[in-house]
């Protein structure tokens, strides 16, 4: 065929219209590995298929090399990662920067007044959503409702600290390996501290005052330390000053705690009688109050967020709405069960009659709704957050005074020494950031 | 009897080399054992030895998530580049200071060591920045130079130090013969300090290999190696332990058979000089 040059011309510019409209963009997600972030890698297709021009990398690392990893490139703008799964604590920060992108031009689908009030208002800064929550989570108190029947006792739907430590005290078999509470020992702002926290605010305790001058001399912070140190020096497993959600969650499972208070996500783990050898003798309650109108519940939730300098934010936010839109949730139920769909984040999930047959749903939904991050203490606070204070330097104290009361924990030190220690550990470093 | 007390002590040396060697690997064989059990058994207590269930679920889902093969290559490419580049670079300049030392050798050999001594963490910012400059972020060529650059006093001291036991004399020879400085390096020289650049090249196979914090901090989704891919199975929340040992088994393997392999070579090279 002899084509003339005005056609093989059109010819080869339709071939590079065609392979143009066919570019593809690869977005690049850094993810942690939980089993809902596992469970999304795994149904991408669904997300591919509809978006053929789309191209998706997994960065997965672990909680706090990613956390570093993301914080470096997107201070020094390395435009590494199109898609960042980042927590309630970093985005009031990073958005209050500018380093997120805002959200509120997603779909009208998407629907963002389904999102839980407590959750969207963590990840919100002056009126603009800065991440989409993935999964959210609160703390809540999980016990073994055949330990507590033995004992002739009942746990209340919301109980307070001294009915959590009769409870302790009645299910603690020693002899038989099984101690009637554990919680968090290990040092780190987002493994003790996250517990202490919240456990500090249902005492009336609170991190600062109006005027950013640390608390931890109060009676309020000394009740919430020496309670805890109660509970876990006569009631708690050995060595708990080293132990941290997956330590305690092995733990429940082999049927060697009473009560856990940890991450209402924890209740799929505890309740899969795959894993768990006490599947079916958990009960939920709401985390304990002292009675002073705030309850010992953190919250949380693993969200999606954009990061300023990323290349392709328009591709990155298809994914980010497909990723944590309602239809995405239908998927998951429909291939995993609806106990496997992320939880925490939409009102409609816990409408869903389906949904409501899971055991821990209500309770979840009751304890995200407890927690308030703008409201979280007593007494008024100049920050938000409720098991952290969303300002950058908390990271760092907070994992030193953590060490502190590990220490304690540990028999190191009393308790008198460490909230001392913390004290002026946190006082020294907030007058060197300005405050 | 003086026998009997030589073949009792041989007796009792070799237990104690096979104990402290037990105990040396019991580590790596404990990883290689939980990466065959459920992640119930993995984190049983107490600790289940041997008599448990086999499984190799825990490799069939690592295999299924994580594309083992590019991480690999990516180990291979970076571990193997950046000792070869090393090389190259090191033993041109081993050679310029075990035969023709200036006053100032023994200080700029400390002062490379001296670079070691710097926690990376400290040149992390900088050289990210440089990477972003340069376009260098997430690619192979840029952690090769890196882990090259990072590896090399360690590369030139053992190269230094295999040179130094060669006799200067068998060099000079070589030039009164009208050997070129290039054929003194790579005819004379080279040839007879083999096990040591043989055990320079293994030992800086493997610390590369097993480099993390670089690879860790200038990598993402393209460049990552094999530490990467270890990192990745590390939950905060969820029983990981089987799944993390069998990406932990199936990371080392490649350098633990290279290393079985390879190890007489390592060995000689490694006591090449320490008797005399």
């Amino acid at each position: 065929m002899n084509l003339t040059m005005p056609l093989r011309f059109t010819s080869v510019a339709a071939i590079l219209a065609a392979n143009a409209a066919f570019a593809e963009t690869t977005i690049t997600i850094a993810t942690v590995n939980n089993g809902d972030m596992i469970r999304m890698q795994g149904l991408t297709e669904d997300f591919t298929s509809k978006n053929p021009d789309i191209k998706l990398e997994w960065v997965t690392l672990e909680e706090n090399v990613l956390r570093q990893r993301v914080t470096q490139d997107i201070a020094a703008k390395g435009g590494q990662f199109d898609v960042m799964t980042i927590g309630t604590y970093e985005v009031p920060i990073w958005g209050a920067q500018d380093w997120l992108v805002s959200l509120n031009d997603l779909p009208a689908e998407w629907d963002k007044d389904d999102i839980l009030p407590a959750i969207r208002g963590g990840l919100t800064v002056n009126d603009n959503l800065y991440a989409a929550p993935f999964y959210g989570e609160s703390s809540m108190v999980m016990y073994r409702k055949d330990l507590m029947a033995d004992a002739g006792m009942e746990m209340p739907e919301a109980p307070t600290w001294d009915q959590i430590a009769k409870a302790a005290e009645a299910m603690t078999d020693k002899e038989k390996g099984i101690y009637g509470i554990c919680l968090r020992g290990k040092a780190g702002w987002g493994e003790n501290m996250a517990f202490l926290s919240a456990m500090a605010n249902s005492y009336g305790a609170r991190w600062f005052d109006e005027n950013w001058t640390p608390q931890f001399d109060t009676e309020e912070w000394a009740a919430t330390l020496n309670t805890y140190m109660d509970l876990m020096n006569n009631y708690g497993p050995p060595g708990a000053s080293t132990n941290g959600f997956n330590e305690n969650l092995s733990l429940f499972q082999q049927g060697k705690c009473g009560m856990w208070i940890d991450a209402t996500v924890a209740a799929s783990f505890v309740t899969n009688p795959t894993d768990s050898t006490v599947a079916e003798h958990v009960g939920f309650a709401l985390a304990p109050d002292n009675g002073l109108g705030k309850r010992g519940n953190w919250l949380w939730a693993w969200s999606l967020a954009i990061p300023a300098g990323s290349d392709a934010t328009e591709e990155a936010k298809k994914f980010v709405a497909w990723a944590t839109s309602k239809e995405y949730t239908a998927l998951v139920a429909e291939n995993e069960g609806w106990a496997n769909v992320p939880p925490g984040t939409r009102t409609s999930l816990y409408e869903n009659e389906e949904y409501k047959k899971v055991p821990f749903a209500e309770m979840t939904l009751n304890s995200i709704n407890s927690a308030d991050p703008t409201n979280p203490t007593v007494d008024p606070v100049p920050y938000t957050g409720v098991q952290f204070v969303a300002i950058p330097e908390f990271a760092g104290i907070a994992t030193q005074v953590g060490q502190e009361f590990s220490a304690a924990l540990a028999g190191q030190q009393s308790v008198e020494e460490a909230l001392e220690k913390a004290q002026a550990l946190t006082a020294d470093e907030m007058e060197a950031a300005g405050y | 009897m003086a026998r009997s007390v030589t073949t009792q002590r041989k007796i009792i040396n070799t237990a104690a080399a096979w104990g402290i060697g037990f105990l040396i690997f019991f580590p790596i064989l404990w990883t290689i054992l939980t990466s065959f059990k459920t992640e119930a058994t993995a984190i049983a207590d107490p600790p289940v030895f041997l008599a448990f269930d086999w499984t190799l679920e825990n490799y069939e889902v690592v295999l299924e998530r994580s594309n083992y093969a590019r991480f690999l290559w990516n180990s291979v490419f970076i571990a193997g580049g950046s000792t070869l580049l090393g090389l190259i670079i090191a033993i041109p300049a081993a050679w310029s200071m075990a035969f023709v030392p200036s006053r100032r050798t023994k200080d700029i050999l400390l002062w490379m060591l001296s670079t070691k001594m710097l926690p990376a963490v400290g040149v992390l910012y900088p050289i990210y920045l440089i990477f972003i400059k340069m376009g260098l972020l997430d690619s192979r060529i840029g952690l090769t130079v890196v882990l090259m650059l990072i590896n090399l006093p360690i590369i030139v001291w053992m190269l230094y130090t295999y040179f130094r036991e060669i006799p200067g004399e068998i060099l000079e020879a070589s030039r009164m013969d009208g050997a070129t400085l290039k054929d003194e390096i790579l005819y004379v020289l080279t040839p007879m300090a083999v096990p040591g650049i043989a055990s320079t090249l293994l030992l800086n196979f493997i610390l590369a290999w097993n480099e993390a914090f670089w690879t860790l901090n200038l990598t993402a989704a393209k460049a990552a190696p094999l530490t990467a891919f270890i990192a990745s199975y590390s939950s905060p929340e969820g029983l990981f332990y089987a799944k993390l040992s069998a990406a932990s088994t199936m990371a080392i393997a490649p350098i633990l058979i290279l290393g079985w392999f390879s190890q007489k070579q390592l060995v000689r090279g490694l006591t090449f000089g320490a008797v005399k």
